[in-house]
């Protein structure tokens, strides 16, 4: 398919280039791409789900390749994977219970997308996931044989020559394809609300007269002090600028534009500032298994500022930053280093950098990373869509959302080959 | 009279009081016995000269110990006292029999002080005369000069490491009845505390009686001590103070307690000069900006037109909040007429408040130079006393660069010991001999306080350097690039990080600068210092001051440093000079702060694109806060490099109050 194709190399080469701004974007766009993927996947008789998940695994690692800093893109493409799964999943208990359902589903299969049934095949697999399939160890050592057992079934399905059986499989072929597609589209559209759902609960959490302190510029944040600034909470919010990308000027205009009692800080000012703050909301970048959380840079001194001073450090986060990977050397091996033109200009240490001299060795670097680590001993609380969690939580939450399976994306291949 | 002089010895100032006013300033060694660790600092001090230098450091019992006699026939004849530092040339008069000596006299609390005398003995004069003093300074020549960056280096041309003394002498001579010239000088011979009747004679000075009064009041101490009469019939001569005085002991200065063998004496002159240092001790409380009349009634007097910052940030009502940018037109037209303002001070102010000289210690010298050079042009008017008038003279130009900065801690502490010179003279002294005592004063000052002191912190800090280090720096301080710069002309192979922060970009300079010397640097912003602290050995910081419970009062962003350094089990070294301790004490960085330029946050030097909020900073929900100061816990603080060695924060209290004591602040 050299559609999808093309359409794979640009999405790579925008993330190569870092032209994709802020996780949120990087995840919606990811999963377009993958929905494009999926619907233009041939879908064969046998193993329809194992075709699939190979189509977006292939992709995916990819995409991951492009940008391994980008966590967002890789969570996508787990999710995504995750769905096919689960799909698949109900599909085949749907399948094993009894033909009604299946009857039933083939009626809605040709509603239009838009037009959602009432039972849809993400509720069917939720149900199912919580019912028949919850994520323990156990379940995770049955997957194995399980997925095997389904896929025998769909292969003994597709060796059978009977008229009716191969309609039947022809309909549960496209049922399968389809609901997924309906299931990213969710996704989707779960990535677009994820500020709203987790906005919503913001009068939970700010009280009348709150002084709050955030770093930098988040979008979530912005969203979520909006919402309780529109539920007539009155409340300042100190904003540290973010050197040396000065995201808070921006935040602090949209914040003033809706009226919020906004203060402009350098970020140096935050230990000063911090003994008269009550909670610390900042967005992130990703939050790791661990609960640790990659933030743009600063937030780690921000953490320490408050967990010295014992003020709530509250991180807002939609569920698609969720990654379910342990950190190692995060600080690190998950960062990235801008340009130095940001902290110097262009040439105006020209003068002072003799490369001939010495060893070779200039004698100035300049260090200019993206990203911070906040270890989870100094977050108090992450705000989701799905509501507040405890940092020591986070293990528990990446199980509803990933499958073990595909915590490895690249093996998969590799084995393959 | 000439008969006499012989017998007396050559420790005895063989003075017969009245004819004889001696100020002898009193200037401190640190007690070389006091705190171990400085003893490496003083014993530098044993440099000044063979003469005295070796008896006052060896000694360790408070009686005095009588130095060489000194000639000083020829007049005008310089004094053999190498004394490194200054060279007095001691004039007399034509007489020839003047004479001069020298007490080191140690007081138990670890203090030298010296005493000169010159006496006249036979020449009767009828009105006084003051002798002039030549005050040579050998080698006390600094040279400052300031860097365009505003930062400033010292090279200092000193032979000597050591603290530096200076000593202001001058000689007065004034009429007295030769009768009790002879009864006292035959006295004095057998009591050597000549000096002691010097200080005696200024505390009355200062309480502005009369000069009758104060002869007669001398005549009675001396009478008094010469019959070795229980002091307590002095005090009667003397007046109301002092009554608790043990018989030989002769009354004091509040600051300078001399020497006496009776430890107990000595005991209760400490008590109540702490008892007054007690009263002082508690800082005069602050202009505070929410009082609204005393906001009204400060603008009526400025010089200075300031106006208010249009959305003040609420948490900080108490502080000046100004607009920036729009006094200087207003000043520059007021140059001309600015009469209250010294054209020095005048440019001092207006570097402070364009930004030109920034750095505490750079202020502070900008500011005592040109006090300097106010007061070597100041005339006493006619119907005034030069004490009173330089003081109030004084007291207008700090309120005017207050008005263009506010003072930093260092400035408050040199002007407190500038105020206290001015009020130690005596009321009779000549106007020239007052400027040119002031003026040592003032040298004597940055040299002692700030140049010296800076060398011997480089020299502590750089036993701390090690091969392979990795040297974290915030900021520009000075000191820390003294520190920098002298450990890699030792020839340590180290690294240096500058963490940078908004909006001035200090570090950029002292990048420069360290580059252009060949040290290898890493330049990053303050936000990524969690980022570089993993390969970080050691953290340099300055200060601006340090408070009395331990807590650094530094540039802003200096707590997030040492918070980030003790989260990852860094050391933190913060060099301060001993003149910036203050008694202060303080918790947060939100009561005693310092607000700039609020429009400097909007505004990102070179990078144009930034200018999200350029239209919106009239906005009523907008506030800027551009604060200069933060306060670091003493928790985060591993070690303080300071002019007396390596302390611990907890140490400070300790160092504010010996300084005090010492430093008559």
């Amino acid at each position: 398919m050299p559609d999808v194709q093309s359409l794979v190399n640009d999405f790579v080469n925008k993330l190569k280039k870092r032209k994709i701004e802020g996780s949120q974007a990087t995840a919606r766009q990811t999963a377009e791409l993958l929905r494009s993927v999926i619907s233009q996947q041939r879908i064969p008789y046998t193993n329809q789900a194992g075709a699939l998940i190979d189509a977006v695994k292939a992709v995916g690692e990819q995409l991951i390749a492009a940008n391994p800093v980008e966590l967002a893109v890789g969570n996508i493409v787990r999710r995504v994977l995750h769905i096919i799964r689960e799909e698949d999943l109900s599909l085949t208990t749907a399948a094993i219970g009894g033909m009604n359902i299946s009857a039933a589903s083939d009626d809605d299969e040709n509603d239009d997308a838009d037009d959602r049934p009432a039972l849809s095949a993400a509720a069917v697999a939720a149900a199912a996931r919580s019912t028949l399939r919850p994520p323990s160890l156990q379940t995770l050592l049955e997957d194995v044989p399980d997925a095997t057992a389904v896929h025998h079934t769909s292969s003994s399905g597709a060796d059978s020559e009977g008229k009716s059986k191969s309609a039947d499989k022809s309909s549960r072929s496209r049922k399968l394809k389809h609901d997924v597609i309906e299931a990213v589209n969710e996704l989707i559209q779960d990535i677009a609300t994820c500020h709203e759902q987790i906005a919503e609960q913001a009068v939970e959490h700010i009280h009348q007269n709150e002084v709050i302190l955030t770093l930098g510029r988040s979008r979530t944040v912005m969203e979520f002090l909006c919402a309780a600034k529109e539920k007539k909470r009155s409340f300042r919010v100190f904003v540290a600028e973010g050197a040396p990308r000065y995201q808070g000027h921006v935040l602090a205009k949209e914040l003033v534009a809706r009226g919020l009692q906004t203060t402009v800080i350098t970020d140096s000012a935050v230990f000063a500032m911090i003994s008269r703050v009550n909670m610390v909301i900042v967005g992130a970048h990703a939050i790791m298994a661990n609960g640790g959380v990659i933030a743009p840079v600063g937030l780690n001194m921000v953490a320490l500022a408050a967990q010295r001073h014992a003020v709530p450090f509250v991180v807002v986060a939609g569920s698609h930053k969720l990654c379910p990977l342990y950190p190692h050397n995060p600080e690190v091996l998950l960062n990235e280093l801008k340009s130095p033109s940001d902290l110097l200009d262009f040439g105006e240490f020209s003068d002072c950098m003799d490369f001939g001299s010495g060893n070779g060795e200039p004698l100035l670097h300049v260090v200019n990373p993206a990203f911070d680590y906040v270890p989870p001993k100094l977050v108090s609380l992450f705000i989701t869509d799905t509501g507040g969690h405890n940092p020591s939580y986070m293990y528990r939450l990446i199980a509803d959302y990933y499958s073990a399976d595909d915590l490895v994306i690249q093996r998969k291949p590799a084995v393959g080959n | 009279m000439d008969p006499r002089r012989p017998q007396s010895q050559p420790g005895i100032v063989s003075a017969n009081g009245p004819k004889v006013r001696r100020v002898g300033f009193t200037f401190s060694l640190q007690n070389p016995q006091s705190p171990p660790p400085f003893s490496s600092v003083i014993s530098g001090a044993g440099d000044v000269d063979g003469d005295f230098s070796s008896t006052p450091v060896a000694s360790t019992s408070p009686v005095m110990i009588p130095p060489p006699r000194i000639p000083v026939q020829v007049p005008a004849a310089r004094c053999p006292v190498d004394a490194g530092e200054s060279i007095l040339a001691a004039g007399s008069d034509n007489s020839g029999d003047a004479e001069l000596s020298e007490e080191w006299v140690r007081s138990s609390s670890g203090k030298y002080s010296l005493g000169f005398s010159m006496s006249g003995i036979n020449s009767p004069v009828a009105a006084e005369r003051n002798e002039e003093v030549e005050l040579d300074f050998v080698d006390g020549e600094e040279k400052f000069l300031r860097g365009s960056a505003g930062t400033q280096k010292l090279i200092v041309l000193h032979g000597l490491a050591a603290l530096s003394f200076r000593f202001y002498v001058f000689c007065y001579h004034s009429s007295s009845n030769e009768g009790n010239n002879a009864g006292t000088g035959a006295k004095m011979s057998e009591a050597p505390m000549p000096n002691k009747d010097m200080k005696a004679a200024s505390k009355p000075l200062k309480e502005k009686s009369s000069k009758a009064e104060r002869r007669a009041l001398q005549e009675a101490q001396r009478a008094a001590k010469a019959a070795k009469i229980a002091a307590s019939s002095g005090m009667g001569a003397h007046g109301t103070e002092k009554p608790a005085k043990l018989p030989k002991q002769p009354p004091k200065k509040k600051d300078a307690p001399l020497a006496s063998s009776a430890g107990v004496s000595e005991k209760k002159g400490g008590d109540r000069s702490s008892e007054k240092d007690k009263k002082k001790d508690v800082p005069p409380p602050r202009m505070q900006y929410d009082d609204k009349s005393r906001v009204e009634k400060a603008k009526k007097r400025s010089v200075v037109k300031q106006t208010e910052a249009r959305n003040r940030v609420e948490l900080f009502q108490h502080l000046p909040q100004y607009e920036f940018g729009n006094q200087l037109k207003e000043l520059e037209s007021k140059f001309f007429k600015l009469d209250p303002v010294h054209p020095a001070v005048y440019k001092v102010g207006v570097h402070y408040l364009t930004g030109n000289i920034t750095g505490s210690s750079a202020r502070c010298i900008a500011m005592l130079h040109a006090f300097k050079e106010a007061i070597e042009d100041y005339h006493t008017p006619p119907d005034k006393t030069l004490i009173r008038d330089l003081t109030a003279r004084l007291s207008s130009y700090i309120s005017f660069l207050n008005e263009c900065r506010p003072l930093s801690i260092s400035m408050g502490n040199a002007i407190r010991s500038l105020k206290t010179c001015i009020a130690k003279l005596p009321l009779s002294i000549s106007e020239l001999e007052a400027k040119t005592i002031i003026c040592s004063d003032i040298d004597r000052f940055i040299n002692e306080k700030i140049v010296i002191a800076n060398k011997v912190i480089v020299e502590h800090a750089a036993t701390k350097v090690r091969d392979g280090d990795v040297l974290l720096t915030y900021g520009a301080s000075s000191i820390v690039e003294m520190v920098l710069v002298h450990a890699h002309e030792l020839g340590r192979q180290f690294r240096v990080v500058i963490v940078d922060s908004r909006p001035k970009f200090e570090g950029q300079a002292l990048l420069r600068r360290l580059v252009t010397k060949g040290l290898s640097c890493t330049y990053t912003h303050i936000n990524a210092v969690s980022y570089v602290m993993h390969e970080v050995t050691r953290v340099f910081l300055g200060a601006a001051s340090i408070f009395s419970n331990g807590t650094v009062y530094s540039k802003i962003g200096t707590a997030c440093v040492a918070m980030v350094a003790h989260a990852f089990r860094v050391p933190v070294l913060v060099c301060c000079e001993a003149y910036k301790f203050h008694e202060r004490v303080q918790l947060d960085s939100i009561c005693i702060n310092e607000i700039g330029d609020p429009f400097a946050i909007t505004n990102v030097p070179g990078r144009k694109e930034i200018n999200y909020l350029h239209n919106w900073i009239n906005k009523e929900n907008l506030q800027l806060l551009n604060l200069l100061y933060d306060v670091t816990p003493a928790d985060f603080i591993s070690l303080i490099i300071t002019d007396y060695g390596m302390v611990p924060p907890t140490s400070v209290p300790v160092i504010v109050r010996e300084y005090r004591k010492e430093h008559l602040f």
